[in-house]
């Protein structure tokens, strides 16, 4: 009688860097046993743009322009967050209005890109009707910031000193309408998902970790959360003055991707609370430091054609002042300089701490800039999560853990 | 513990402390860093157990011309400081901190691929997001932006200025 051998050999499988539920361009060295992982290996450096190295060769306002473009779906927290370093290193604050429009623009992204989260996961999982109904609020989001900025992605809104311009004339009518709908709407989703039993499947169990992992790995945000520690930066370190609002910080603690789900739309809701207060707290005032060494002498309006200098303003420089026509060119070709030293600046983004290292060597040019993105970091907990899972589940695991590779590349 | 609060406790053990801008640096050598973030972690009313972030600069006329930046962080007492350490610029290279911090694995391999640095006693230390086989270390200060033929898998392209049309 002869006994066949037992095969031991694994599969390798590469999935990615080009696979539809790998959220943009990541590659996963699997190591297969039959359905089961049996190792990880994350690949990344297909989304590498070098935006720390461009931000050297231009003045300290352009840098927005760059870093906005890092975590391509929450781009006001990169925005904002460079802007706080800078005007760390340069002493000053920006106005209580503009603080207060920072503040609501963040809020308002956070909420889209869990949209979008919540989007893209439930069509991964199959849940198809989720994916149409939260792009459809995500739109609705997208349109509010290309009233209020003139873009709907890459804003480049939030600068050094406050803002680029203030909200448009009736902005926050719409904001409200907005605030109004969206309770109604996240019901509609947890009517959809929450019971479901398919949805409860793919997540409940699936992609568990000890908090003691997460944070050896350095893994914050939502992830975090789902495993019962509230630590959020808005709370902990307030920037932007978040210490005065209200709102609650949503933990589960079994910190799987059916919690990780839960904490981001219980966080939707924080996020709506915390823009309706801004909305009462909106005084009128500047929105950008006076200081005319630093400030951008531009008056910027959203026209017909997208974002323009305001005619009058252009009448002021062209026919009335020389002076202001000098402060003018001096300001958009040279720069400021900005004192040399370092900050590092951490934000709560909705993918964790989004931290800015920002150094100058007293040049109208950063020296350095280095983002710390939390996509990047979070990737990391990615082997810990799948080895000894199901390959389907690795859908589910890398999804809940919602990494941008803009962010984690950069 | 505030930043000035905080700088003052360091300074006890380390000397060379620097408070500004609300942020407190201690700089270290390379020889004491591994027993500097040792007692920065395990010293109950410091506990820095959590490492944000891990990066480099690059100081082509200074000697030591490489820093690293370790910037960690207490979530218990919510104070964050920066251990800062001086690196040789024609062999740079440090210990490793992952077996303290396992969260600068990844962060080791990326200054190692941006300015080629070695991190002694890591794990795996190859480039994490230059491809495999690139030549240089891009975020050198001596590194150009561009105008240098683009590699990428044994083709060369020609910078922009000189492509035809």
């Amino acid at each position: 009688m002869s006994v066949q051998p037992v095969r031991e050999e694994t599969m390798i499988i590469n999935m990615g860097p080009q696979h539809p539920s790998t959220h943009g361009v990541l590659r996963l060295v699997l190591e297969l046993d039959g359905e089961y992982v049996v190792s990880c290996r994350p690949v990344l450096g297909y989304l590498h743009t070098g935006i720390e190295k461009n931000t050297e060769y231009r003045t300290w306002q352009q840098g927005v322009t760059f870093v906005t473009r890092a975590d391509y779906l929450s781009p006001f927290f990169n925005e904002v967050a460079y802007c706080l370093a800078v005007e760390r290193l340069l002493g000053i604050e920006a106005p209580p209005r503009a603080q207060v429009i920072r503040v609501m623009v963040m809020e308002l992204n956070r909420i889209a890109s869990h949209l979008l989260w919540l989007a893209t996961t439930g069509l991964e999982l199959g849940a198809i009707s989720i994916m149409l109904y939260a792009w459809r609020e995500r739109e609705l989001l997208l349109q509010i910031f290309e009233m209020i900025t003139g873009l709907r992605m890459n804003h480049a809104y939030v600068r050094v000193g406050g803002l680029s311009m203030d909200l448009p004339e009736g902005g926050t009518d719409s904001i409200r309408g907005f605030l109004d709908l969206m309770p109604g709407r996240l019901h509609e989703y947890e009517e959809l998902l929450t019971g479901n039993p398919i949805w409860r499947q793919r997540t409940v169990g699936i992609g568990a970790i000890s908090t003691a992992d997460m944070l050896e790995l350095g893994v914050t945000g939502p992830c975090l959360r789902a495993g019962g520690l509230a630590l959020d930066l808005r709370k902990s370190q307030p920037y932007c003055g978040y210490e005065a609002y209200e709102f609650d910080v949503p933990t589960r603690t079994e910190a799987d991707c059916f919690a990780r789900y839960a904490v981001r739309v219980d966080e939707i809701r924080q996020s709506l609370r915390i823009v309706e207060q801004c909305l009462d707290r909106l005084e009128p005032g500047p929105v950008m430091v006076t200081d005319p060494k630093v400030r951008w002498p531009a008056q910027l309006s959203v026209g017909p054609d997208g974002i323009g200098n305001s005619e009058e303003y252009v009448r002021h420089i062209m026919e009335e002042s020389m002076e202001a026509l000098i402060n003018h060119f001096k300001i958009v070709t040279q720069g400021f300089k900005v004192p040399a030293g370092e900050v590092y600046q951490p934000v709560e983004s909705p993918r964790g701490e989004l931290g800015h290292y920002v150094v100058s060597n007293g040049e109208s040019r950063p020296y350095r800039v280095h983002i710390r993105g939390p996509s990047f970091v979070n990737l990391q907990a990615i082997p810990r999560m799948v080895e000894g899972a199901l390959i389907a589940d690795v859908i589910a695991i890398v999804a809940s853990l919602d990494p941008v590779m803009g962010d984690a590349d950069r | 513990m505030g930043p000035g609060e905080l700088a003052e406790r360091i300074r006890q053990r380390f000397p060379e402390v620097l408070e500004a801008r609300r942020e407190v640096t201690v700089t270290v050598t390379p020889g004491e860093l591994t027993s500097a973030l040792e007692y920065l972690r395990d010293e109950e009313d410091l506990s820095f157990w959590f490492l944000s972030d891990l990066t480099a600069t690059d100081w082509p006329s200074r000697e030591p011309r490489f820093w690293i930046a370790y910037h960690l962080q207490s979530l218990e007492h919510a104070h964050r400081v920066r251990v800062k350490v001086g690196l040789a610029g024609d062999d740079p290279r440090v210990p490793t901190v992952t077996p303290l911090f396992p969260t600068a694995n990844w962060h080791e391999r990326e200054v190692y691929d941006f300015f080629g640095v070695e991190f002694d006693g890591h794990p795996d230390l190859r480039r994490i997001e230059m491809p495999e086989g690139w030549v240089g270390h891009p975020l050198r200060k001596d590194h150009p932006l561009a105008g240098v033929p683009t590699q990428y898998k044994g083709a060369f392209i020609p910078p922009p200025d000189q492509r035809g049309v």
